[in-house]
């Protein structure tokens, strides 16, 4: 499958999260990766070892999560992760983080080269941006920036998502520079500033944080009317996938629940395309 | 890519429910599980009531024959919330199981002289193993520990499966009154054990690792690390392991192991 003759087709409309499918190979045995968009976990320049354990703890309908960006770094993915994941047919979103604008910078120019990336997602929400070293951006413009140096050095027809984290206050102000800063579309619904039992920052995910990106996506629509938004957090079936499809968003992510049950995404997807053709 | 080694996701059913000390014997039918189980495998169940994080069991046994198929067998130890739902199961409900999954236990080509060591509900999946070992002309050796009798797995049928089976609690309600760390030297000893496989606490996987590691025997040890989600999808379960180049790395329980080379855990980081 080539990328580029792929990318004039639309999201989703179900998408896996970022860091909810493992490597591709472990969702391979409970979902058809073949044209399935999936988004890998983020991937940085250098190898990341990650935060130490317990990294996941359960709270009411939710899980926090303190993994810390554990990933083998940008060549190692390229050499032993893509390849598995083109080859199944997935449309292939890789998710990078950076320290600087510079590192973003090379994070595209070296993914717009590699065979079979389907397009980038740009982690604009880390629960713990700073102590994991990554770019600060906490203010609108940051994030914009951001966006702006990887879509310079990324194919023009390969889409660039921009995942936002589901902050009230900053959300609709946070699209707006994305999407000027040339996003092909932003995902709305990111882990929810948390802490671990223990102290350590951490994201909440899951349905808890569903009417937390609900809202978050109302919002945005209201102000920038029909932009191109992916709506995320909490889903765990179709009617859950249509909340956010019925507010504006074009396609849905799924994350937390394929840690419970893996056939999640098979399962809203075959609903959503029964609800289609009925 | 699915293939027939992949695990499956499954509805499956509780079939029959029994105490055992302050374990929970569960029988499930899990439709195609047990035909691809090994010995070291474990199962991930979905616990419902907006619990997201999955419980994973050792399977225990795996029976042939039955109006059901083959079912499985898993140890319930009721500590949290969880698995205090699972024990409570009644015969006939619903539960939602994946397996069989994790890295199995590597067997012997020879007919070598095995020590399994399991502690607590550790001792699940020994009972399978010693079976393979035996069909394959090992000479099995039992250890089976925990703190009191109440959490000592199934020692009658220990007796049944192994030439010699030792018994190890913590206040010496049954058997040698101790633990693992203390006993296996000399098990190790009396046996002359070439492979030693263990499954229970990390401290005391720690322990045999080290004592088969001074003896020259090949050791493989089954983690009980936390798994979120037990299939491979969170990077929740990292384990540090010493690879051939001497550079520590991180894996993942689940798919990596939970069984693993003893020799090959970065004990001290893994903590
Ligand atoms: S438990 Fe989720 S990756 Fe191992």
């Amino acid at each position: 499958m080539s990328a580029s003759t792929d990318a004039g087709r639309g999201f989703g409309p179900v998408m896996v999260a970022s860091g909810c499918g493992g490597t591709g190979r472990e969702l391979a045995a409970f979902a058809d990766l073949a044209g399935l968009d999936f988004v890998t976990r983020s991937i940085t320049l250098d190898p990341r070892r990650g935060g130490p354990s317990p990294r996941i703890a359960e709270t009411p309908s939710g899980l926090v999560n303190a993994v810390g960006l554990d990933n083998p770094g940008l060549e190692h993915f390229l050499a032993t992760e893509l390849p598995l994941l083109v080859r199944a047919g997935a449309r292939v979103f890789v998710s990078v983080a950076g320290a600087t604008l510079g590192e973003y910078a090379d994070l595209a120019r070296r993914l717009s080269r590699a065979p079979g990336v389907g397009g980038l997602e740009v982690n604009l929400g880390a629960p713990d941006q700073v102590g994991q070293g990554l770019f600060e951006v906490r203010e609108p413009f940051h994030a914009a920036s951001v966006v702006a140096a990887v879509r310079r050095e990324f194919p023009a027809d390969l889409p660039v998502l921009a995942k936002l984290r589901p902050d009230l206050t900053r959300v609709v102000e946070g699209a707006r520079g994305v999407l000027d800063a040339g996003a092909t579309a932003v995902v709305i619904g990111n882990a929810v500033p948390a802490s671990m039992p223990d102290g350590r920052p951490a994201g909440l995910t899951g349905p808890a944080i569903m009417p937390v990106a609900l809202r978050c996506l109302a919002e945005v629509t209201a102000e920038l009317g029909p932009v191109p938004l992916i709506g995320a957090g909490g889903i765990t079936d179709a009617a859950d996938a249509r909340r956010f499809l019925d507010l504006g968003a074009m396609a849905v992510q799924i994350g937390t629940a394929l840690l419970h049950d893996p056939t999640t995404v098979t399962r809203v997807r075959a609903a959503l395309t029964r609800e289609e053709t009925r | 890519m699915a293939d027939e080694r992949d695990p499956l996701h499954v509805a499956g059913e509780v079939l029959a429910t029994r105490k055992a000390g302050a374990y929970r014997l569960l029988t499930i039918a899990a439709p195609g599980i047990p035909q691809r189980f090994r010995a070291g495998n474990f199962v991930a169940v979905s616990v419902q009531g907006g619990r997201l994080a999955r419980r994973s069991l050792w399977i225990h046994r795996v029976k042939e024959a039955g109006a059901f198929g083959p079912t499985l067998d898993v140890v319930v130890h009721p500590t949290g919330p969880g698995t205090t739902w699972l024990a409570g199961l009644p015969v006939g409900a619903a539960i939602e199981v994946t397996g069989p999954l994790g890295r199995p236990f590597a067997l012997p080509r020879e007919p070598v002289a095995c020590v399994l060591v399991g502690e607590g509900h550790g001792a699940a999946p020994m009972f399978p193993l010693a079976e393979r070992l035996r069909e394959r002309g090992c000479a099995v050796s039992l250890v089976v520990s925990a703190p009191d009798e109440s959490r000592l797995l199934s020692a009658l049928e220990a007796r049944r499966s192994a030439r010699s089976v030792t018994v190890i609690t913590g206040d010496g309600s049954v058997g040698v009154r101790g633990d693992v760390a203390g006993e296996i030297h000399g098990v190790l000893e009396r046996t002359d054990a070439d492979v030693v496989y263990a499954a229970g606490s990390h401290a005391t996987l720690r322990a045999v690792a080290a004592a088969a590691e001074q003896r020259g025997a090949w050791s493989q040890v089954g983690l009980e690390t936390p798994l979120p989600c037990g299939t491979g999808l969170c990077h929740g379960c990292p384990v540090p392991v010493i690879s051939e180049d001497g550079v520590s790395r991180l894996v993942r329980a689940c798919v990596d192991g939970p069984v693993v080379r003893g020799d090959r855990v970065d004990w001290e980081a893994l903590a």
